[in-house]
């Protein structure tokens, strides 16, 4: 692990990681989705091997967040193949056609293999910090409560808010709210981390601290894929950089690779827009 | 000021009080229950509940509670051959059910609007988290989206408890001995309507002093977050004053 982290964060361009190696814990193929007349999503393809830590880029409305829900199926895709920690599914090639309907146990798998982190934290207002974490590992996952209770103040001191654990959201900061939301990702044991902008919602000297869960969490050698306006994180944090332009892959690759030279134009104002 | 008289008609009308408080308790838990279930109709994507849940709210928010009570009580009383086929006779003949039922339908289209009101305000993101890690719909309602949207509506619901409160004083039209009922034959008794009658304001005064305490104390007991509970303490006092 940690001469992964080491590899990722000083030489990453030096030593790509040997993707075929891992196994896939995250395989798409045409990935479509519309939300009325409005096709969001055209036909993408991705891939993240375990310990991988994608970089979702991409101007607003450009498909990034609307990708990241078809994987934990917030959206139901129109088309394509998915598979998602082990879970394959196929969605009717129609892009019209009518949602196939998931089964419950299937869905339930996805969901608890595949944790979301949101932009606007979502925590749950009536419960305290601790309720949070413990509820989808005992209400979904229905695992001891004893258990859940002790892995729950793991994670949490593991975000640095053990002490924190019987206040309610209301009474954090948005910084903090979010590590609480990263605690509950954590304690469903998943094996992929999806983060949805994870830190635009924050004041800006709230951002370093999720950044710095974040970035930890990767060195652990955790499945990542994030959307983020985060730059420095794509560039110095990530292993992969994909950046999506009107629904469709635009540029793809190891961040490092990307950075340094990329291919599309668009990228490279995308990037200078963001950089100045 | 006749003390002793306005002494004794207080202690007369409250051996009233748990009939009153009584009719006031199951129409209002029956009422609450039917407040859900037609908020939830209402909310249903099948058009038809919904269709049924609106005309039914507007049905019986459209019309005066009085009427619709004489409509049960006297109305049914018609149909009664076959309402005893049906073995529901012995019902609409008991005032006391007959009253409950016109409150508890009255009180639950007014209270599905306060409950439906609720149900919307729930932060969708709360329910994305829910929907994101594998709650499955009943789950998700019971744990996230009834909790929330019952703190949110009780503020408007306390209103329809005092309502609910006062509304039992119509029983006394149809033969029902609750506190108004036992004001009105004072009165008839003795011809001293001032004082019956403001004893009997002063006991539902009384009633629902204690009504909006509880319901604050819900409120405040419910709401983890500090400053709204400064908020209520503050709104608290000034009800006090305002009461007293």
């Amino acid at each position: 692990m940690t001469l992964m982290t080491s590899t990722r964060q000083n030489e990453p361009s030096a030593m790509p990681l040997p993707n075929d190696e891992r196994p896939k814990k995250i395989e798409i193929e045409g990935l479509r989705k519309s939300f009325g007349k409005i096709e969001v999503l055209k036909g993408i393809s991705l891939e993240a091997c375990q310990g991988d830590v994608v970089a979702i880029l991409g101007a607003s409305g450009s498909g990034k967040s609307t990708l990241l829900r078809c994987l934990n199926f917030l959206e139901t895709p129109d088309a394509g193949t998915l598979s998602i920690c082990g879970e394959r599914i196929t969605m009717p090639a129609s892009a019209k056609g009518r949602m196939i309907q998931v089964d419950r146990q299937t869905l339930i798998r996805i969901r608890t293999r595949a944790a979301m982190v949101f932009q606007s934290f979502n925590l749950w207002s009536h419960m305290t910090v601790l309720e949070n974490v413990i509820e989808a590992p005992i209400q979904v996952q229905r695992r001891p409560r004893a258990v859940c209770v002790a892995e729950a103040e793991a994670v949490l001191a593991r975000v640095g808010l053990a002490e924190k654990r019987h206040t309610y959201p209301a009474m954090l900061s948005g910084g903090q709210q979010q590590r609480v939301a990263i605690a509950r990702a954590l304690a469903m044991r998943p094996e992929v981390l999806l983060f949805d902008e994870p830190t635009s919602a924050l004041d800006p000297e709230l951002v370093g601290e999720v950044l710095t869960v974040m970035r930890s969490l990767a060195d652990e050698g955790r499945t990542m894929l994030v959307v983020t306006h985060e730059m420095g994180f794509a560039r110095h944090v990530s292993s992969r950089t994909v950046f999506l332009h009107q629904g469709l892959v635009e540029e793809e690759g190891p961040s490092a690779d990307v950075f340094a030279n990329p291919k599309s134009e668009r990228f490279r104002q995308f990037i200078r827009r963001i950089e100045v | 000021m006749d003390f002793r008289f306005l002494g004794e008609t207080f202690m007369t009308l409250l051996a009233a009080l748990p009939l009153t408080l009584y009719l006031a308790l199951v129409s209002s838990i029956c009422g609450a229950l039917g407040a859900l279930v037609l908020a939830l109709m209402r909310l249903s994507s099948a058009r038809p509940l919904s269709l049924i849940a609106r005309a039914y709210v507007f049905v019986f928010r459209g019309t005066p509670l009085l009427i619709q009570l004489f409509l049960i009580y006297y109305g049914l009383g018609q149909f009664r051959p076959s309402l005893q086929m049906l073995g529901l006779w012995p019902f609409f003949r008991d005032p006391i059910y007959c009253t409950i039922a016109a409150l508890a339908m009255n009180t639950a289209a007014y209270g599905s609007e306060i409950v439906r009101g609720g149900l919307a305000a729930v932060p969708r993101g709360a329910v994305e988290a829910a929907i994101a890690c594998g709650m499955s719909p009943g789950l998700r309602f019971r744990r996230v989206v009834l909790p929330l949207a019952t703190r949110i509506a009780l503020p408007a619901y306390g209103n329809e408890l005092i309502v609910m409160v006062k509304a039992t004083s119509l029983a006394s039209t149809i033969t029902i001995m609750e506190v108004t009922g036992i004001a009105g034959k004072l009165i008839a008794e003795t011809y001293r309507t001032m004082e019956i009658f403001a004893c009997a304001a002063a006991i539902y005064l009384l009633i629902n002093f204690v009504l909006t305490r509880l319901v604050l104390t819900l409120e405040w007991w419910m709401s983890p977050d500090r400053t709204t509970r400064r908020v209520l303490e503050q709104i608290g006092e000034t009800k006090v004053k305002v009461t007293a």
